[in-house]
């Protein structure tokens, strides 16, 4: 038993040290932009560069995005499979898998082919319909968090016979849907968004592709030319995943303080 | 025609039809239960019945009105589901409100009718609170409130009680038929459990394998089963091996004893053999007091003595069968010990032969 713990605690250590020392070693590098002291000189040069903040507020505006086009998409997919498809739950599983197996750039160049501006449907044309294309990858992208996350909450509740509730007192299916089963997800839902918005921040691939102003491109952009604003701009944006985690967490428990054991 | 109408509805899933020709008539304010085993078919009824499910064939009608297109929230009617179904996001009162603000009820309509339906379930106290901070009694007793508060034309009860301990299921049960007789509404519950539907119905119907074996009151149910089926599924039964002597004169050769069935035997000729079987109330123990001539009397060996409280169940083994009875525990006299020689008598009218229909 006890010998079981002290491989356990190493176990943890290890894998600690493992993640833990890089972001050490980037946060310590990122302090030395002025010689001979430690200072947050990287940090103000970031947070001041007018790019940063416009790449970075081009982000968080797609992020919103991509999240209430996820909901959208989602949460009705999720409910109606739920309640009265739940033979085609496997393979609605598997389609919202394929983001992770397929890599980003064969999915960008696909929509390159089909949307470019010379086809049918011309998304790349301008920048507002290229911004649009952009959203829509990301939905695809973080369609197996999205969906999984909502799926997992909806599991926890008794969807059918919440529906069959609602649908006896005299109420609609948006009723019920708006009313009944949407605040019983809403964790569920906002850790899927939380994920989706931690994914859209940093995402390089399909930003940089279709040729947008996003954060990601910016970071690499700052990376190939600069030394300390990098590790500076690198440590923000763990700051801003984890955040994004913290909240997961911090909303997750305020739900589940007010259950019952 | 009945208040409520169920004709000649039948239900195939795919290959599987699960009700078949399923006729009931229900008058306003009665209260009938559905009762038979697991897969019999009876939720599938109620849930044709509320308009979950669509009938493959036959009509239902509510107050004269043809129900069967119409979508569970145009019908009228009030649930109360078996896992609660309350709103978990939403307090006891806005759970009952649910019914009126979708109907689009003034607030002061829907906040009196609130107060009414709490103060009539007598958790008046526990309005500002979520379903999780309630008992499951006290959930279910809401869930009937919230069904009840739009004032429904027909409540259905589906297995209410399976979820909730013995103690407050008796207590609910009581309380459930109360309101149902003060409100005077027509109620079709839903029940695996003989002794609920037996203490609450006006009729009980009785399914087995997707159809009606017998509908009646539950003394009518209990002591004159229409079937095999019913006789066995209703209460407790024992049964031993017979061979009809005379059809005509009841007369029935049990063992090496003669028995005599008041009840005409029909379907059977001299020579057959057939199954008698007695309820553990009809027999007793003559312990040497003779309980008078005109009685069918066999003899046997004590198998097994279960002290249940009140009641003391005997069971005593007759040749290669065994008859049980209840005796009312008596605590000043010693139970009879195991192996001991008895003998069992009971009526002609208590004999019910299974093989075959039995009639009066």
């Amino acid at each position: 038993m006890k010998q079981s713990k002290i491989g356990a605690w190493i176990a943890f250590i290890i894998g600690a040290l493992y993640f833990i020392v890089p972001l050490i070693g980037t946060f310590e590098f990122s302090l030395r932009m002025k010689r001979g002291e430690y200072s947050f000189e990287a940090y103000r040069v970031v947070l001041t560069d007018p790019n940063f903040l416009a790449s970075f507020g081009y982000s968080v505006l797609m992020a919103l995005i991509t999240v209430i086009m996820g909901a959208v998409l989602v949460v009705p997919t999720a409910y109606w499979i739920q309640l009265r498809l739940p033979k085609l739950r496997p393979i609605v599983e598997f389609i919202t898998l394929l983001p992770l197996v397929m890599p980003a750039i064969i999915i960008v160049f696909g929509y390159l082919r089909l949307y470019n501006s010379s086809s049918w449907l011309p998304l790349t044309a301008n920048a507002r319909s290229t911004d649009l294309l952009l959203s829509f990858s990301y939905v695809t992208l973080a369609l197996p968090y999205m969906y999984r996350a909502v799926e997992t909450g909806m599991r926890s509740i008794d969807v059918r016979t919440l529906t069959e509730a609602g649908e006896i007192l005299g109420a609609s299916m948006m009723t019920i849907l708006f009313k009944v089963i949407f605040p019983n997800v809403r964790v569920a839902i906002l850790s899927g968004a939380f994920l989706t918005f931690a994914i859209v921040i940093g995402e390089f691939t399909m930003a940089s592709l279709l040729n947008r102003p996003a954060f990601g491109p910016y970071l690499q952009l700052i990376g190939a030319n600069r030394a300390y604003e990098p590790s500076a701009l690198a440590v923000i944006a763990f700051l801003v995943t984890w955040a994004c985690m913290g909240i997961i967490n911090v909303v997750g428990n305020l739900k589940s303080n007010k259950r019952p054991a | 025609m009945a208040f409520l109408e169920i004709s000649d509805v039948r239900k195939q899933f795919q290959q599987n039809v699960v009700v078949k020709g399923f006729n009931l008539g229900i008058e306003r304010g009665e209260f009938v239960s559905l009762l038979g085993p697991s897969g019999c078919g009876k939720t599938t009824v109620l849930r044709m019945v509320a308009g979950f499910e669509s009938p493959s064939a036959g009509r239902i009608l509510i107050d004269g009105k043809d129900v069967t297109p119409l979508r569970p929230n145009q019908r009228n009617v009030g649930m109360v589901f078996q896992a609660y179904a309350l709103f978990p996001n939403m307090t006891v009162a806005d759970n009952v409100a649910f019914g009126l603000k979708v109907a689009k009820r003034s607030p002061s309509e829907i906040k009196s009718r609130v107060e009414e339906m709490l103060a009539m379930i007598k958790l008046p106290h526990l309005a500002s609170r979520y379903p999780y901070q309630c008992s499951g009694g006290q959930q279910q007793r809401v869930a009937l409130a919230r069904a009840l508060a739009h004032k429904p034309k027909v409540l259905l009860l589906d297995e209410p009680l399976s979820a909730l301990d013995a103690k407050i299921r008796v207590s609910l049960r009581e309380d459930i038929r109360a309101l149902q007789r003060s409100l005077g509404i027509t109620t079709i519950f839903v029940t695996h459990d003989q002794e609920e539907a037996l203490s609450m119905s006006d009729r009980v119907v009785v399914m087995n394998e997707g159809r009606v074996d017998q509908v009646g009151a539950p003394f009518e149910i209990y002591n004159d089963p229409a079937t095999r089926f019913v006789a066995n599924f209703v209460g407790t039964l024992s049964v031993l091996k017979g061979k009809v002597l005379d059809a005509k004169a009841g007369r029935i050769q049990v063992g090496k004893s003669e028995i005599i069935a008041s009840r005409k035997i029909i379907n059977h000729n001299v020579g057959d053999a057939c199954s008698v079987a007695l309820r553990p109330e009809a027999a007793v123990l003559e312990n040497g007091h003779d309980l008078g001539s005109g009685r069918n009397r066999l003899g046997g060996t004590i198998d097994e003595v279960s002290f249940l409280g009140s009641v003391v169940r005997i069971r005593v083994k007759i040749d290669d069968d065994a008859i049980s009875l209840d005796t009312f525990n008596n605590p000043s006299a010693i139970p009879p010990q195991r192996g001991a020689p008895v003998v069992v008598s009971f009526t002609p009218h208590d004999v019910l032969v299974l093989d075959g229909e039995t009639k009066h």
